[in-house]
């Protein structure tokens, strides 16, 4: 018998090697306590935390979690349904009315994850003979969707424009297209050229998909993300977006202005064959959702936490994986897996918490201490943890 | 372009990520023997594309596994 285990070795091997030195697994961390959007107790110690997707901290904000309460009293603990049979609430409309006047939108789809909404939405619309142009560095849900649906896949290299041309002029006539952009990407934090790249996509008949989990509550005049920014939400086609982040709680969603949109309700797969969100879920969501649209003074807050925090540690002498800030996450490269592995234990015995992420996930094969702030991050809070990063870098021997 | 002058150009373009300075034959392979990385695969497959002027979808770079496929593969998209 072939054991179907055997092609996990390496890895397997590479992860007792690395824990055999005696550095804390970076991918077994406990939150035993969560004291604040700030704060936990991790693996018994008091923790900083800046490795949350928690943006704009609404996990604890007081309407958000009494909305929670009063759903779980009144529907219920689950639906134990799928939306188009028994698993469409209150609740859910409630969340996509929200989303379709956050956004200014005519359609809202709510899924049960982030990742489930960009698998479901580019299996579905991109069929056999069509066309997904993508940049290179996609989210995983991204190349996932990609690889459940039959149409052909072109990538181009990380947000480069002339690239993207190339590949959309060579697609055969009369064959559908679709771009998928992102506006934040995550792992180094950097932004797209949205615009340009939007009117070069149009220019060549594409339909347009932008991914803006890690933008929704905080970039833009009203927090709907990086097009909104650049002036150009009017031409995307389709915005993906997730409630595990800005909004605080977990599910996903897709906002459009296409006229037929709602078919996708009945045709798409990982919305139909799976169980709705708890009714608890989609009620803080929306009350989140409504809550983020007159988030400015947050806004503000974690803009100006982003760049004293990036400045910080480039005047340290760290490499930072974009010139200046541009999100709320700032993505710190480390030289190796051992040493990122190292920096990474030194910052939790400081007590911080940071991602540490690694190859695949990662672009170009670096290992990187991933650095997400939140609006609840006090301005003291951000210099102790640029004293933190000086005492772990100088100890590992980074700085 | 003919299946030769197809191979000729190839040649001529592998060379720069040929690091390892690998001979290649028809039957060499991109994961294995040259040990490509999914960048360079990139970087690789985007030069083939500009300078043939055509798309090789991830669905066809799926089944490219040997140079010989590749040569193949690049004087049949040239249609």
């Amino acid at each position: 018998m072939t054991d179907l285990f055997s092609k996990f070795d390496p890895l397997i091997e590479q992860r007792r090697a690395l824990l055999a030195g005696g550095v804390e697994d970076p991918f077994n961390l406990v939150m035993e306590r969560v004291i604040s959007p700030t704060v936990a107790v991790c693996n018994g110690r008091e923790t900083i935390l800046l490795g949350t997707y928690n943006y704009m901290g609404m996990t604890f904000d007081p309407d958000v979690i009494a909305a929670g309460k009063q759903a779980l009293d009144d529907f219920g603990a689950g639906t134990t349904g799928s939306r188009v049979l028994n698993g469409t609430y209150a609740g859910h409309r409630a969340c996509e009315e929200a989303l379709k006047e956050f956004y200014g939108m005519d359609h809202a789809m709510v899924f049960s994850t982030g990742y489930q909404a960009n698998l479901g939405i580019i299996s579905t619309i991109a069929g056999k003979g069509d066309y997904i142009v993508l940049d290179i560095d996609s989210h995983a849900s991204i190349w996932d969707g990609c690889k459940m649906g039959d149409a052909e896949v072109v990538p181009f290299k990380h947000n480069d424009i002339v690239a993207m041309e190339k590949r959309l002029k060579r697609i055969p006539e009369g064959a559908g297209k679709l771009v998928i952009l992102e506006g934040v990407y995550s792992m180094l934090g950097d932004i797209a050229p949205l615009k340009e790249m939007i009117r070069v996509a149009k220019e060549n008949g594409a339909m347009v998909l932008v991914d803006e989990a890690h933008s929704m509550g905080f970039i833009g005049p009203n927090g709907r993300g990086v097009a909104e920014d650049q002036g150009c939400l009017e031409d995307v086609d389709f915005v993906i977006g997730t409630f595990s982040k800005s909004v605080g709680t977990v599910g996903g969603f897709c906002v459009s202005n296409h006229p037929k949109f709602e078919i996708l309700r009945l045709v798409c797969r990982p919305y139909v064959f799976t169980a709705s969100l708890p009714p608890s879920v989609v009620h803080t969501a929306a009350t989140s959702i409504r809550k983020l649209m007159h988030g400015k003074a947050k806004r503000d807050k974690l803009w100006e936490s982003s760049r004293v925090l990036h400045k910080g540690l480039r005047d340290l002498g760290f490499q930072l994986g974009t010139p200046e800030a541009q999100s709320a996450i700032i993505a710190v490269i480390m030289p190796d897996l051992e040493r990122g592995a190292a920096m990474w234990e030194a910052l939790l015995h400081e007590g911080l918490y940071v991602n540490l992420a690694r190859p695949p996930a990662t672009p170009a094969g670096m290992t990187l201490l991933r650095c997400s702030l939140c609006a609840e991050h006090t301005a003291d809070q951000v210099q102790t943890i640029i004293g933190m990063f000086e005492r772990a870098g100088k100890a590992v021997g980074i700085i | 372009m003919d299946r030769a002058a197809t191979a000729e150009k190839i040649a001529e373009l592998i060379e720069p990520f040929n690091k390892k300075g690998v001979a290649v034959t028809e039957a060499t392979t991109f994961a294995g023997d040259l040990e490509w990385d999914s960048l360079t695969v990139m970087d690789f497959v985007a030069a083939i594309e500009d300078d043939f002027d055509i798309i090789i979808s991830m669905n066809q770079q799926a089944e490219i596994e040997t140079y010989g496929q590749l040569i193949d593969a690049v004087t049949k998209l040239q249609g």
